[in-house]
């Protein structure tokens, strides 16, 4: 009997990796039928006009296309929106095509089927729109103001929902606490850009009435659900995810082009297939972020936070696609961050725009608030003049194992704050960085040195289903998992949640190992397929391994319930009697009288000497819905080198220290932590969506959308160490999908800002572009913006004030 | 993605090349293809018909010409940068070769394509301004050979006739002082602001990319350096005759600024 080392926690190689490296991985566009025709979207020239006619002969006449259908001819019923998030909310109503309006540059007309994807994307060229153009609006606050045009004449504003959080201790603080620091922040919109752009093919049996969506989703499971109006019943509409590439929250919706596949499907009674174009993904697949803050921090003169005030402006485009105006009411629960003040405060307004609708981008809501509250953070240290990290923590929650509440309202599952800050100081070398940024401010270098700190909470593992309903959102937050022993060995696990790149296969083989103690290559993974393994809410918020990984646990309970009266039935022994150790049953005193989950595995499936009342078949399904959000936590660090005269901000070393609770494969979350910071990193320096002053996207292609590559991102040094169980399930997993997206962005913005802060530079905005650098340093040393000159590196002569 | 449709036809020889541009005034050249075939998937160039000349074989050389170096306009970017020749005596023209995108684009676009397309955001073409190359292009009359200031003509305009081939670019032996400064947001960028400065004749040569139209000479920072100014004080002439765009990549404003700190640095590197 030898003690097997647990699977969880090794850096298993990834099971998927090889298909996907080699070109084998089969996506939605690697999917091809007999018969199979291809649907092109006609996207409007507008972003904001009323349709008066729309002509279709001149495409219909053209080779090969099928059909051209706008919305009188299909008559579908309106997209779904799960998350009126307030009794008042005023939802726009949205269709697969616009029939009366178009509202923003990717609101489809109508559709175009032919016989090949060249065809019928030369058609749809020859789609004609008369519109009257109508003024446009794309920024929020514009909007939002009194006059400004509609998008939606029914709804009568543009301000089409207001939540307030409610607040909590005493609001006065923010008026009489010594210190108050108040800042206004920009978030501008993202792009998600995963690297598979959606697509999706609808075929079918028409005699049956039975049909598939095969897409490119995070969310097959909801996809089902809300789309099965189309065809009728629920019954009849199977959704597959197949390999899916990335998805970042884009992928987290249920989208036109997926009903209007399944509906030309069926009316046409053959296949029907449709890729996006990047070009369209930048207009029609949701975007990211676009919000504005005002922070008010009230504090005493130590810097020791008294009350935390948000209010906020989110831009929801010109529709809700699935979750909208959820997505800033996620975050609302996090503006505490990992501090412990007395007054909360947080509200938001949603404001429709003359652009593409946003929701979920990685951290949903979290980022936004991380940004925020991180970004204040800096100016309060600033102003009770104090070093940044001594202000986080001297702020910091005290730890805690077991559930606690916190001031927004929930309860926290467990947190240990300060040694993760330590950590990441220690790693840094922060004392020493310090001194070097000193001296190189003496020496007036033109490159100086500058230091972010960030401690950050967030709140993952969505969701429990009751508190889900408490928000109004339509769906629980439960996963499932099913096991199958099979008697050659092998175990099949169905899971509900859906990977579209997060290693589930190796890291569930590894959960699967140790409880049954098989070899994890002896596991398959099944997933992604709603008539596979129904039981599901799918991947997105950090939420497959705390969600559906525990429900593969309390699987696993089951089947080794099973398993235990039939190997006290083989071994001749009373139940009690056997221990779980090794990866057997074991006789206790007599451990060498054993079975294996694979022996007992054969007994139930012949069954010919299995006990009274047991069933054949070693299997079973569990499905688990979690009583708590999970609340990973960590502090990070960047340093960045700005050149002072060009304004570029260099990124010399990254600490990432975050707790995600319990680690299955530190491999791979490493990786999420590199992809994470990465994308955050991409949102602090790079990235950026823009329109011009008539709503047209300016930023529309990866030439003008800075998505940085490998060389841009630097290094990063991560540790996961610490690994505070959570409270909420027992595995004492939280979540590591979104955590460095949340952390990173006021990180790197905070190292920008105090490589310049001798200069009396307090701001920077977001993205830290080399001219909005320079612009921030002309305004500082000669208080104009615009104003050139100044070659000469920055002098000491030209410091002001300010320590850290 | 898809581009509209359009013939195709592959030259053999340059005088099939001229011959097939003559049949079709909307025909464009495609060599290596990586300005083209961008602006023809977004359907922004919608050519009626592509002349490939990629596989005419004698148009990829670099050689010492004696008083020159002849680099043939297939070239691509990374023979440019390998060539012995060129790093040796010209050694800001291998340079600049290399910076240009990344390897995959390296190994395609050719020096030729690069030229031809006209872009004031190109890397090569304000390298070779700086240098006074000359380049050599053949149509239905003969080859004859255009001097790179009288080459670039406009935004995405040269001086060659839409039924010339541009064949050859012949650059000075300049291995004295030089400096190649590209500012750019990502790696694979163009530059926002470009600057090359090349020692000549006693005094320094100075091409600025993206900051107007067409590929620049910074004739007052020239003048200035020429006059005996000091780096400094040249670089503060450098946006003197620019119109740099205004883009998301920078505002007009700045990069009247950028381009003097990076002429002041290139100065301070090529007469170093």
């Amino acid at each position: 009997m030898v003690a097997t080392e647990p699977f969880v926690g090794r850096p298993v190689l990834r099971k998927e990796d090889p298909e996907l490296i080699t070109g084998e991985a089969q996506y939605v566009d690697n999917w091809t039928m007999p018969g199979m025709v291809w649907m092109a979207l006609v996207r409007p020239p507008y972003v904001h006009a009323t349709i008066d006619a729309i002509e279709t002969a001149e495409a219909a006449a053209m080779p090969g296309v099928v059909g051209v259908f706008t919305a009188a001819d299909l008559e579908l019923g309106a997209l779904p929106f799960v998350w009126p998030i307030t009794e008042d909310i005023k939802v726009p109503v949205r269709y697969p095509l616009t029939g009366d309006k178009i509202r923003f540059a990717g609101d489809a007309v109508a559709v175009v089927v032919a016989e090949r994807r060249e065809q019928a994307i030369d058609a749809a060229e020859l789609v004609s729109i008369t519109a009257t153009e109508l003024p446009a609006v794309t920024d929020i606050e514009k909007a939002a103001a009194d006059g400004a045009p509609l998008l939606h004449d029914e709804l009568g504003t543009n301000v089409t929902v207001h939540w307030v959080h409610g607040g909590a201790g005493d609001q006065s603080v923010f008026e009489t606490a010594p210190v108050i620091v108040t800042e206004r922040y920009v978030q501008p919109r993202l792009i998600p850009n995963a690297i598979e752009p959606r697509g999706c093919l609808a075929y079918g049996v028409p005699a049956m009435n039975e049909w598939t969506l095969v897409s490119a989703t995070q969310i097959p499971h909801i996809v089902k659900v809300t789309l099965s109006g189309v065809i009728g019943s629920e019954k009849n509409l199977r959704v597959i995810a197949p390999d899916v590439g990335g998805g970042f929250g884009s992928k987290l919706n249920v989208y036109a082009e997926e009903a209007l596949a399944l509906a030309l499907a069926k009316r046409l009674g053959r296949p029907v297939k449709w890729i996006e174009e990047r070009s369209e993904n930048y207009v029609a697949t949701t975007h990211g972020r676009g919000v504005l803050h005002d922070v008010t921090l009230a504090a005493d003169e130590q810097g020791k936070l008294i009350g935390m005030k948000f209010v906020e402006l989110a831009d929801m485009g010109a529709y809700y696609q699935l979750l909208t105006p959820g997505i800033p009411e996620l975050g609302g629960w996090v503006y505490m961050g990992p501090y412990d003040p007395q007054s909360y405060w947080y509200e938001f307004r949603g404001v429709v725009t003359n652009a593409t609708p946003t929701d979920a981008y990685r951290g949903a809501g979290r980022p936004e608030a991380t940004y925020v509250i991180e970004r204040a953070m800096d100016v309060l240290a600033r102003k009770v003049g104090k070093d940044p990290a001594e202000v986080r923590r001297i702020n910091l929650h005290a730890p805690f194992l077991e559930a606690t509440p916190f001031i927004c309202g929930l309860s926290v599952d467990s947190g240990n704050f300060e040694p993760l800050l330590d950590k990441a100081l220690e790693l840094v070398g922060y004392e020493q960085l310090r001194k070097e940024q000193a001296a190189r401010r003496d020496a007036g270098d033109v490159r100086q040195l500058g230091i972010g700190v960030t401690t950050y909470i967030e709140m993952c593992g969505l969701a429990p289903s009751n508190i889900l309903g408490a928000l109004r959102y339509a769906a629980g937050g439960w996963d499932g998992a099913t096991i199958e022993c099979l008697p050659s060995g092998e175990v099949i696990l169905k899971t509900g949640t859906s990977p579209h790149g997060q290693g589930h296969d190796t890291a569930w083989s590894q959960i699967v190992a140790d409880g049954l103690g098989v070899d994890p290559d002896k596991v398959t993974v099944l997933h992604g397929d709603t008539q596979v393994s129904p039981l599901g809410m799918d991947t997105y918020g950090s939420r497959s391994v705390s969600v559906g990984g525990v429900a593969i646990l309390f699987a696993m309970e089951k089947i080794k319930e099973k398993a235990r009266t039939i190997a006290a039935h083989e071994l001749e022994v009373s139940e009690d009697d056997l221990a779980w150790a090794d990866g057997a049953y074991r006789v206790s005193g007599a451990p060498d009288k054993a079975r294996t989950i694979p022996e007992i595995a054969v007994s139930a499936w012949h069954a010919h000497a299995l006990p009274d009342g047991v069933e054949p078949h070693l299997n079973a399904t569990a499905v688990y819905d979690p009583k708590n959000f999970t609340w990973p936590a960590g502090a990070h660090v960047c340093v960045v080198e700005v050149d002072t005269e060009t304004g570029a901000a260099d990124i010399i070393q990254y600490i990432a220290v975050d707790d995600c609770g319990t680690v299955i494969n530190p491999m791979i979350v490493e990786g999420q932590v590199h992809g994470g910071v990465a994308q955050g990193i991409a949102e602090a320096l790079y990235e950026e969506a823009i329109y011009d002053e008539v709503g047209n996207l300016t930023t529309s292609s990866m030439s003008q959308y800075l998505i940085p590559s490998a060389v841009e991102i630097p290094h990063m040094t991560t540790d996961n160490s610490q690994e505070t169980p959570s409270s909420t399930n027992p595995l004492g997993v939280k979540g590591i999908g979104e955590a460095g997206t949340i952390a990173s962005p006021p990180t790197v913005i905070n190292a920008v800002v105090d490589a310049l802060s001798h200069l009396g530079v307090t701001e920077v905005g977001k993205p830290a572009s080399p001219e909005r650098v320079w612009r921030a340093i002309q305004e500082a040393t000669t208080g104009s913006p615009g104003v050139s000159g100044g070659l000469g590196g920055a002098t000491p002569a030209q410091q002001e004030g300010g320590t850290a | 993605m898809i581009p509209a449709p359009f013939d195709y036809a592959r030259a053999g020889s340059v005088e099939e090349a001229v011959s097939l541009l003559g049949s079709d005034p909307d025909a464009k050249i495609l060599a290596g293809g990586h300005s083209l075939l961008p602006a023809m998937r977004l359907r922004i160039a919608r050519p009626s018909m592509l002349v490939d000349i990629g596989r005419i074989a004698d148009l990829s050389y670099v050689r010492d010409d004696g008083e020159r170096i002849a680099i043939g306009a297939l070239s691509r970017h990374h023979d440019v940068g390998n060539a012995e020749a060129l790093q040796e005596l010209c050694p800001i023209v291998a340079h600049a070769a290399g910076q240009i995108g990344d390897p995959q684009v390296r190994h395609m676009g050719t020096i030729g394509g690069s030229v031809a397309h006209g872009d004031p955001a190109g890397d090569l073409p304000s390298v070779l301004l700086a240098l006074d190359a000359e380049f050599v292009a053949q149509g239905p009359k003969g080859t004859r050979t255009v001097a790179a200031t009288d080459f670039f003509t406009s935004l995405f305009e040269t001086a060659l006739a839409p039924d010339e081939v541009l064949t050859e670019i012949r650059v000075p032996k300049a291995n004295g002082g030089w400096s190649f400064m590209k500012f750019q947001r990502r790696a694979q960028d163009w530059a926002v602001v470009g600057v090359s400065a090349v020692r000549a004749n006693g005094g320094v040569h100075v091409g600025l990319t993206n900051m107007g139209l067409t590929p620049l000479r910074a004739a007052g920072v020239e003048e200035a350096v020429g006059g005996g100014a000091d780096p400094a004080s040249a670089a503060a002439r450098a946006d003197e005759g620019t119109a740099p765009p205004d883009d998301a990549f920078g505002s007009a404003e700045y990069r009247r600024h950028l381009v003097k700190v990076l002429v002041r640095r290139a100065l301070e590197e090529a007469l170093a």
